[in-house]
């Protein structure tokens, strides 16, 4: 979307990103989402009476690994206390990293060759999850709130970019190649559905050139689409108000998904003081250089490198080549596409069968092999299935597993081999002289003919292609 | 009543068993407890176990420890897994931690018999147990002062001969200002010697737990037990701890001991002639005393009351209503924090947070809370320039003997003066001991301090033992 008049979008994102730690931030209790409420739960990350925290270093380990794939530098860092009243925060202070984060600065290039500049990545505790029932369905004015404190003390990164962004579709971009790099470090499951990657838009418009504006933070954003939605709504109504002679108030806003909108939360005025000051239960953190060498060492390649790769595999890749090749890094699934082209595979099929195929089923794909894949995919290619048939059977796969030749015998797909294709239409040359003798003549129309004319006998399971090459090979 | 080792002596030969040691120290505290008030929670049931569990073993003929069957008396501060613990206050009344302390289970380990519960001023925050929401702890030697706090009621239970030992904890002083007022040792370990994981906390870079104990070995006995690595507590010191008890007979000969000016002003004068006559036999026992002054303890008391809220600010925050404790409804949640808030805290806690919140507010910040901090980076660097010159220090424990209960309860700047020469300790992160040395006015004791750098507990408990040795005591 772009502003009426000369107006630009600013934006810059706080990404707040659950780690995959096995245990909690500061206590042994389990880092896995969808328990029994309040059942990984101690007097650690409930906050009682004279527990104290004690540092996983694996949540250390998987903060740095994303500040390297950042390119920002791992500094001496310290956590603070950030104190504020809410029932879901046990202690009623969340443990955060504040002026010394462990990792400062650095950048993410996207893959239209923009870059926005990262000004931080700290570590920090996650709260615990209310539930409000009844009355506004927020905490005030609700009549009963359940608290679930599974979440609390959970591991997070919170990567703040700078103020790069200039449209919703590059925050989105951003997004999406920051969700995968957090993959590739092994740092999350970029779930946004469950809460484990969410994010905050800072945004506010000016004309080119001119100084930032007053900038609102919209929260809520558990989806990229909610993230481009809720900037294009927030920057339209700041060219409205500035249009009609108003200001921009800063403040937190909440994105309502379902009605389309931001609505004030809070204004600056009554922002909570924080008080922040240093954690005294906490030493300060400075992971030494050997510490770091094995982090950077276990690093694997991130998505850029990876779709590259995989790109140059492609002679002449068309845009929407491209873009296949996006999703199919996007989703981790190139380990597929790599090993079926090593065995001999088309590149261009099996790109275009794991950006969709795979993509459409991308929950179940671990039930399905590599082998699987190669195997119908060369299926397909032999013209023992058609494109149809090879669509089918994946789906099957991904659904039930199994072996793909009795998954194609099981789905009546077998009798198209090669041998049974020449063979029907061997039969309709014989039945159809006529037709055989003006396609012989050079009358390209009649291969339709016998092409529909084999479909018919084969319940419209046969691949065109193969027909016509059996057609050629008889001329 | 027997000291420590000699229980612990008497019930690992046989002589005695950890059962009958029990009831003797159950029965002094019921003799006294009504009068005294030192015992908030009497853990008879889990006494006899722990007791029947330490004569078990003993039956088996396996060691059972160096404090089996010595009786205990634990600060209300400290959670024991299942036995309620309120911290002196209304708004945990009831409550019964689900874990137990490191340094309970250090105890129970050593053998050690914990009866009960003591008092303490709400959330450690006072200098004489009046702060108490449960009412004071009177002074054993003379009950109608205060025993000081505040870890008074700890003080209490070994100056009352219920307990021949007890743990407390200090922020300012509370273990060392009670000990010297109740006529018994106090000792406030280097930071991080002892695990703080279980000790509810009041001010976290302050608080450390020690020991009391009537006799300078009994102390060192109970530290050598407490002290010691805690994965739990990532400030707990990595190094083994020091052996004290083999050191005890040290002497001081050869030590160079400083008397610093500041930790001797504006204490009576019958304290000061005390603390002169502790350097005295220092000398006589082979020391070589010098004169120093600290100016930058001067600005102790300030420091200590921007940080010590401070954190107290934002530790005492969780106390809200919302998992356990007091809890008081109102129509919505913020309502509930401030009802319950209101009604759990006592005064001084009130004043403290208030105090520390706004230390810490934005805007005061660096005026206030991150002055103090640079305070307390001139004093721990004051220090360290002492000890290049000395080994370790002399000075007063507190300004004065133990007060009328009453006397200083409603003037809070008063109060606060009575911790003046410990708190330096608690903002260095070192380690002080003070031991019962001549007595004042009305006879009751005073108590002399003697301070040295992070880890120094041998060389402290060693000079604290010639004292003990040169008045008699032991």
């Amino acid at each position: 979307m772009t502003l009426p008049n000369g107006w630009e979008i600013v934006v810059g994102l706080e990404v707040h990103t659950e780690l995959k730690t096995a245990s909690k931030m500061f206590c042994g209790c389990a880092n896995s989402f969808g328990a029994e409420p309040n059942t990984n739960i101690c007097p650690v990350c409930l906050g009682l009476p004279g527990a104290l925290p004690v540092l996983n270093e694996r949540a250390v380990d998987l903060a740095m690994a994303i500040g390297m794939a950042l390119h920002s530098t791992i500094a001496p860092s310290t956590f603070h206390r950030k104190n504020y009243f809410y029932p879901d925060m046990p202690k009623d202070f969340q443990i955060s990293q504040y002026d010394l984060p462990i990792n400062v600065g650095g950048y993410l290039d996207l893959p239209d060759a923009s870059r926005v500049s990262i000004e931080r990545a700290h570590l920090e505790e996650d709260t615990g999850k209310s539930t409000h029932l009844g009355g506004t369905g927020r905490l005030q004015g609700a009549d009963r709130s359940l608290v679930d404190y599974n979440r609390s003390g959970v591991p997070l990164v919170e990567i703040v970019s700078g103020p790069d962004i200039r449209s919703s579709a590059q925050a989105r971009a951003y997004a999406q190649e920051l969700r995968g790099i957090l993959i590739a470090t092994g740092a999350s499951d970029g779930r946004m559905e469950e809460g484990s990657m969410r994010i905050d838009a800072n945004v506010s418009i000016r004309k080119a050139n001119d100084p930032f504006g007053t900038r609102c933070e919209i929260k809520n954003l558990n989806s990229l689409r909610s993230l481009q939605r809720a900037i294009d709504y927030e920057a339209l109504r700041q060219v409205e108000l500035l249009e009609g002679g108003g200001t921009v108030r800063q403040e937190t806003r909440h994105w309502d998904e379902i009605q389309g909108e931001t609505s004030t939360m809070r204004v600056k005025e009554d922002a909570d003081d924080y008080r922040y000051f240093r954690e005294p239960d906490l030493v300060d953190l400075a992971p030494d250089q050997s510490w770091q060498d094995r982090v950077r060492a276990g690093l694997l390649p991130m998505p850029a490198e990876r779709r590259q790769k995989l790109a140059a595999r492609l002679s002449e890749p068309t845009p929407a080549q491209l873009d296949a090749v996006e999703v199919v890094i996007d989703l981790g699934l190139e380990d597929f596409v790599e090993r079926a082209v090593d065995e001999g595979v088309d590149v261009t099929l099996a790109i275009s069968r794991a950006a969709n195929e795979l993509a459409a089923g991308i929950d179940e794909v671990k039930n399905l092999s590599s082998e699987s894949f190669t195997a119908t995919l060369f299926m397909e290619q032999r013209g023992e299935l058609s494109a149809t048939q090879a669509k089918t059977v994946l789906a099957e796969l991904l659904t039930h597993g199994g072996d793909p030749h009795n998954v194609a015998r099981e789905m009546g797909f077998e009798q198209l081999s090669s041998s049974s294709l020449g063979a029907t239409v061997a039969e309709l040359i014989e039945e159809h002289p006529d037709e055989w003798t003006r396609y012989r003549e050079g009358d390209e129309k009649l291969a339709q003919f016998f092409i529909g004319q084999v479909m018919k006998l084969t319940k419209g399971q046969a691949n065109g292609k193969s027909v016509v090459a059996e057609l050629q090979a008889r001329r | 009543m027997k000291s420590a080792v000699q229980i612990a002596s008497d019930v690992r030969s046989g002589a005695s068993t950890a059962d009958e040691q029990l009831s003797l120290s159950l029965e002094a505290v019921r003799a006294r407890n009504e009068e005294l008030h030192v015992f908030l929670h009497i853990d008879e049931e889990g006494a006899r176990e722990a007791a029947a569990r330490v004569d078990g073993v003993i039956a088996k003929g396996e060691n059972a420890g160096p404090l089996a069957g010595v009786p205990i008396a634990i600060k209300d501060n400290v959670c024991q897994r299942g036995v309620p613990t309120t911290c002196g206050s209304k708004i945990l009344r009831g409550w019964r931690p689900p874990y137990s302390a490191t340094v309970i289970d250090r105890l129970l380990a050593a053998g050690a018999v914990p009866v009960g519960k003591t008092n303490l001023d709400e959330f450690a925050m006072g200098s004489s147990t009046e702060n108490s929401a449960y009412g004071p702890t009177r002074n054993p030697l003379c009950p109608s002062r205060v025993p000081g706090g505040s870890s008074g009621g700890s003080a209490a239970a070994v100056a009352g001969d219920m307990t021949p030992l007890a743990i407390g904890s200090d922020t300012g002083g509370s273990i060392r200002q009670p000990a010297a007022l109740c006529g018994i040792v106090g000792v406030k370990p280097t930071y991080g010697l002892v695990s703080r994981y279980g000790l509810i906390a009041f001010s976290s870079s302050l608080d450390q737990i020690g020991p009391f104990a009537k006799t300078v070995t009994d102390a060192a006995t109970l530290l050598e037990v407490l002290a010691g690595h805690d994965p739990m507590d990532s400030t707990s010191l990595p190094e083994p701890p020091p052996s004290l008890v083999a050191h005890l007979n040290d002497g001081v000969a050869g030590k160079r001991i400083g008397v610093v000016t500041e930790l001797i002003e504006g204490a009576d004068e019958e304290i000061v002639n005390e603390v002169h006559r502790a350097l005295q036999v220092f000398r006589e026992a082979g020391a070589t005393v010098v004169e120093l002054s600290i100016p930058e303890l001067r600005l102790g008391l300030s420091a200590y009351y921007l940080i010590a809220p401070a954190e107290a600010s934002s530790n005492l925050a969780r106390y809200d209503g919302v998992r356990y404790g007091l809890r008081v409804d109102a129509q919505d949640v913020t309502a509930m924090n401030e009802a319950t808030r209101t009604a759990g805290f006592g005064d001084e806690v009130k004043r403290r947070i208030m105090l520390g919140t706004y230390a810490l507010s934005a805007g005061y910040y660096d005026a206030y809370y991150g002055q103090a901090l640079k305070v307390r980076t001139q004093m721990i660097d004051a220090f360290a320039r002492a000890y290049h010159e000395v080994d370790l220090i002399v000075g007063a424990t507190t300004p004065t003997v133990a007060f009328p209960i009453g006397e200083k309860a409603s003037n809070p700047m008063a109060m606060y003066l009575s911790d003046v020469f410990t708190i330096p300790t608690n903002l260095t992160g070192e380690a002080a001991i003070t031991v019962p040395f001549g007595t004042g006015e009305a006879d009751l004791p005073i108590g002399v301090q003697l301070l040295g750098p992070g880890r120094s507990e041998a060389q402290l408990f060693s000079a604290a033992r010639v004292l003990e040795m040169a008045d008699g005591r032991a």
